[in-house]
């Protein structure tokens, strides 16, 4: 008798051990998250004379990951979040053009506060509603922030934007160069450290109570967390990552035009998520990359029928890889696995 | 002693619909009552009224005798009041683990936390374990809910509410959808409930209705019909009329266990 009492403690206390070793695992870093980063820094080497294509890339891929944070993991489904974007974009590029502050990081700062705040106002009134309600707040919000930029043309510079930006050379000592090298790892920098805050805060118990609420809002309620304290953190959260990536792409691009705000932009970025995997942070960077490479490829090819290309791939991603490029990955690496076994 | 909770005079509409007509209700510290009534009697929405998912048009809901009538479903779940639900209500994405972990860093305020990852709390892992462990779920831990039988998934039904440290609970038909062969288990998950813990429970199951409980109310079109022990509700002629006599409306739901 007490022999088997031993024995069932034991294994009782080896089954703890394991549960707790895989949760205390599970948000350590695996070596194969390395890879995206190694690339990108393979792509600095191997394509020198594209890096302004580069950081487009990446501008995007953090773009999306801000998109990840809220669709991805809280659930909310937006179609407007170029209005942060559009706001960091804007907050570098005015304090460039009107008030002479032309100081990149500092710029990136000033926008994740601008943006956050717009994030934060916008957050508290429209993440009451959910479902279509929501889709069509968020649209109207980044439609009227647009429409609010081309009305005061005389400050934005309109749909012709304020072209000729000259920002400071980074860290005082790097300048812009003809091939924008420097602001590709300047850019990479910055999204490495994005990502980590990101990371951090989806193995958080806040990023859990966020899955929570895309999974069972209802539910909760009822635990009592306070559903929409949360949502509205998020929101201001990803809106100033948001931000930071509209400010960048300011930054490297040397210009901003209202296009930025422009349906497209939001539609656009929430097609890179899902073509890459949502909820899962790297979607975001498979899909930005995947999207991009191809609409340049495509555009080279066709430069009037080029968006054919991509709605075919993008049909084709519907059909046979629903839950994104990394989920088809995920349901091979199953499939094989147990292939394996059999 | 104050109640731990109390219900004074609940009154709710939908439209010209009454559906809860002048409700009184009281629940001690330890209470083991059963909510009974044929279908529509506006059970579920007397517990939505009590918990906050719907506001009363007059009367008060008291918890520990404080008045929680003007409270969100957050600030009353936050004082101690949990419930199940008829449907189950889980995060089926999720790991059995996760969803008990979720009630208690809400419950504990660790929720807030943006940067600490969920995993390096020990205590949080210990206690729902404990919890998991008491619900012989413990094998389960890992799985996804979406992937247990439904009969499990009703006992993780019933561990986040447990996880939230209730001091008023409130079981909204806990064994509905398990098949009889594994009702028992709900039953003694409910029957060793601590005895702390105010309980009310709605239930179809007359086995588990008449185990289970130490008063019981009647409920019928949204009124309290009438109160008692086991013993009287068994013994009233009107109650077997309105409510048990309707046993054989839903067509054998669960082996006729209310005929006693």
């Amino acid at each position: 008798m007490a022999a088997s009492d031993i024995i069932t403690t034991t294994s009782r206390g080896q089954a703890r051990e394991r549960t707790a070793e895989y949760l205390v695992g599970r948000h350590r870093f695996r070596p194969a998250e390395a890879l995206p980063w190694l690339i990108a820094i393979a792509v600095f080497f191997i394509f020198p004379e594209r890096m302004t294509f580069g950081s487009q890339v990446l501008v995007m891929a953090m773009f999306a990951l801000s998109l990840d944070l809220i669709l991805g993991y809280a659930g909310i489904v937006t179609l407007g979040h170029a209005a942060f974007f559009g706001v960091g974009a804007y907050t570098v590029g005015l304090a460039a053009a009107r008030l002479q502050w032309a100081e990149p990081i500092s710029g990136l700062f000033a926008a994740a506060i601008t943006a956050g705040l717009v994030g934060f106002i916008t957050g508290w009134f429209l993440l009451r509603y959910r479902g279509l309600t929501l889709l069509m707040l968020t649209l109207a919000t980044a439609i009227m922030l647009q429409e609010t930029g081309n009305l005061r043309s005389d400050i934005s510079g309109g749909y012709d934007g304020l072209p000729g930006l000259a920002f400071k050379p980074l860290l005082g000592i790097f300048d812009y160069d003809l091939y924008g090298r420097a602001y590709y790892l300047y850019v990479l920098a910055v999204l490495a450290v994005v990502f980590y805050f990101v990371r951090r805060i989806v193995y958080s118990p806040f990023g859990q109570a966020l899955t929570g609420i895309r999974e069972n809002v209802r539910r909760m309620h009822a635990i009592g967390s306070p559903v929409h304290r949360r949502l509205v953190t998020v929101y201001t959260i990803a809106a100033a990552i948001a931000g930071v990536a509209g400010a960048l792409f300011t930054q490297t691009n040397a210009y901003v035009t209202l296009t930025v705000f422009d349906f497209d932009n939001s539609a656009k970025v929430m097609v890179m998520l899902i073509l890459g995997g949502t909820g899962r942070l790297y979607g975001a960077f498979i899909g930005a990359t995947v999207y991009m490479v191809l609409e340049d490829y495509f555009s080279k090819l066709s430069p009037t029928f080029w968006q054919f290309g991509i709605g075919l791939v993008l049909v084709l991603a519907v059909l046979f890889a629903r839950r994104g490029v990394l989920g088809l990955f995920e349901s091979v690496g199953k499939y094989v696995a147990e292939r394996k076994r059999s | 002693m104050t109640a731990a909770l109390q219900v004074e005079r609940l009154n709710r509409a939908f439209g010209a619909l009454p559906v809860a007509r002048h409700i009184n209700l009281s629940l001690e510290r330890g209470a083991r009552r059963a909510l009974i009534g044929p279908n529509g009697a506006g059970k579920t929405t007397l517990v939505n009224l009590i918990t906050g998912v719907l506001k009363p048009q007059s009367g008060r809901v008291l918890l520990n005798g404080e008045d929680i009538t003007g409270l969100s479903q957050t600030e009353r779940a936050r004082r101690g009041l949990a419930r199940t639900f008829q449907i189950n209500q889980l995060f089926r994405g999720l790991s059995v683990l996760e969803n008990i972990g979720m009630s208690i860093s809400e419950r504990d305020g660790h929720a807030e936390n943006l940067w600490r990852a969920v995993g390096t709390r020990r205590e949080i892992l210990d206690e729902a374990l404990d919890h998991l462990e008491s619900l012989r779920l413990v094998d389960d831990a890992l799985k996804l809910v979406r992937e247990l039988p439904y009969g499990r998934q009703r006992l993780v039904e019933i561990a986040i509410a447990l996880a939230q440290k209730p001091r008023v609970l409130l079981l909204d038909e806990p064994a509905a959808g398990v098949p009889s062969s594994e009702s028992h288990l709900i039953l003694d998950v409910v029957a060793a409930l601590n005895p702390d813990i105010a309980v009310l429970i709605i239930e179809h199951d007359m086995d588990i209705v008449f185990r289970f409980a130490k008063e019981i109310t009647v409920l019928v079109q949204g009124a309290v019909f009438t109160q008692g022990t086991p013993e009287e509700i068994m013994n009233n002629e009107q109650v077997r009329a309105v409510y048990l006599g309707q046993e054989g409306h839903r067509g054998g739901r669960r082996h006729g266990g209310g005929h006693g």
